[in-house]
């Protein structure tokens, strides 16, 4: 560092518009950021090595705590990897609870960002609104699954829990409602001055920056990317018609307006599985033991998750490694912070959606 | 220019009952299927010990020679993983959680 101009300003690992440690050294000339510096590593708790001490049916348990927000989701996706090396059918019914307990965690998801986001621009009373919320999502998904974050209803072979008719429908009559309210709230992320004024312009990641950094979600699809691993049609995706959500412009107002959108999908997305659902089984008894190797990937808020796992025909996995989304964002991220101003950073550090303990595992 | 967006919503909100529940003067009701705290009914037990074998978070521990089931309540995740080992159903999931703990301690149960 030659240059006397500069100067370096650290950013975390604690900071109050940070939930988790993420560390970034960066470097300013007055107030404008040159160059980011990030350091990772500070809640690692070593859960793709527990895999050796848990078999592979109690790993469910552990897969859906290695984040406490996309938490379903992290465990369908190790259900989907072990399900695909052993062979195992699991039941249309089961593919569609799975279908909507997924959109929920979305729903859950995307509400707590946009509070968070809003936490971050300083708008206080938008983050309680919102998270008021995310509060009613929480509500349906304890009814149904028993935990408001942890849901522990999917296993290898189906699913724990069912939701009945009656339930299936009262949770649509219920999204129809909050789709109202989740309107008016939005409209303000989209429509008010303020807000704009933070987000519009700030932290452009251009479409051919979003496909070479390999950005996920909805910092792809704001940068006009239409890429979504639900397509891939695992669960019962295949069978619902929808298409990735894309804005063009790629700065903080895009990612926004892609993750607002994707709410109301979402929402759509549980009224046509609820219309399609059949009766039957939830799960298939699972004997014997894995042996072989599969990558599953699906979507999860934040972007796309990949669970490698690896297993010898015993009752412990070999090796099982997770790709999280936030940890395939970082590379973007540290390219969207020069240039900007230094009081912008808390805003864009968080339009990625952080996750740092999925990140870290 | 809209400024006021947030100002509609904000009056609103002002001839609004709270959003929140005004605990503990007013009990939050849990759900059917909320996963509270373990219950154990220890005359059924017959301390094979499969709950302590498969629980994840390592809560339990039991003893066949002195006929004592044993839960770390501070570690218990509250999966229900172990109600579906239990050969003989004797464990039960609450809907309510467990009170506060005032220090670290394990709940001992006691069979005859």
């Amino acid at each position: 560092m030659n240059n006397p101009k500069r100067t370096i300003v650290p950013f975390g690992p604690q900071h109050p518009v940070l939930p988790e440690p993420i560390h970034l050294d960066l470097v300013v000339e007055d107030e404008k950021i040159i160059e980011a510096i990030p350091s990772l590593g500070f809640v690692h708790r070593g859960l793709e090595k527990l895999v050796e001490k848990r078999d592979f049916i109690e790993f469910v348990y552990v897969a859906e705590r290695i984040c406490g927000i996309c938490s379903f989701i992290h465990g369908l996706t190790y259900c989907l990897a072990i399900e695909e090396i052993m062979g195992i059918q699991v039941p249309p019914r089961a593919n569609y609870l799975r279908v909507i307990w997924s959109e929920l965690s979305r729903l859950h998801s995307h509400l707590l960002w946009l509070g968070l986001t809003a936490d971050a621009f300083g708008f206080e009373a938008l983050f309680m609104h919102t998270w008021k919320l995310r509060e009613k999502i929480l509500d349906i998904i304890e009814e149904t699954t028993g935990g408001r974050v942890i849901f522990g209803s999917s296993k290898i072979g189906g699913v724990r829990k069912d939701i009945s008719a009656e339930k299936l429908s009262e949770i649509v009559t219920k999204l129809n409602r909050y789709a109202q309210e989740i309107k008016e709230i939005t409209d303000i992320f989209i429509n008010d001055s303020s807000v704009k004024h933070r987000l519009i312009g700030v932290g452009v990641l251009s479409k051919q920056d979003a496909y070479d950094l390999g950005a996920v979600g909805p910092s792809l699809r704001a940068s006009g990317i239409s890429m979504d691993t639900r397509k891939l049609g695992y669960a019962a995706y295949a069978e619902i018609e929808f298409s990735p959500i894309t804005e063009t412009s790629g700065d903080s107002y895009a990612r926004c307006r892609v993750r607002i959108r994707e709410l109301f999908q979402s929402i759509d997305i549980i009224k046509q599985a609820v219309e399609k659902i059949q009766p039957g089984e939830l799960e298939v008894k699972v004997s014997g033991t894995p042996k072989g190797e599969f990558f599953a990937r699906t979507e999860q808020p934040r972007g796309e998750v990949i669970y490698y796992a690896k297993a010898d025909g015993t009752r412990f996995l070999q090796r099982l490694r997770v790709r999280t989304p936030t940890f395939a964002n970082i590379p973007a991220l540290i390219k969207l912070l020069p240039g900007a101003q230094l009081a912008d950073v808390p805003v864009l550090v968080l339009t990625i959606d952080p996750c740092i303990s999925c990140t870290e595992r | 220019m809209k400024i006021f967006v947030m100002a509609f919503k904000v009056l609103k909100s002002l001839f609004r009952r709270p959003a929140t529940l005004g605990y503990p003067s007013v009990p939050r009701e849990y759900y059917k299927n909320t996963r509270g705290k373990i219950s154990i009914d220890i005359a059924k037990c017959i301390y094979c010990a499969s709950c302590q074998r498969k629980c994840p978070a390592q809560a339990l521990t039991v003893n066949k020679l002195e006929k004592k089931w044993i839960i770390d309540r501070l570690r218990c995740v509250s999966c229900g993983y172990c109600l579906e080992v239990c050969p003989k159903k004797c464990l039960a999931m609450e809907n309510n959680y467990s009170a506060s703990a005032l220090k670290k301690e394990e709940e001992v149960f006691e069979g005859a």
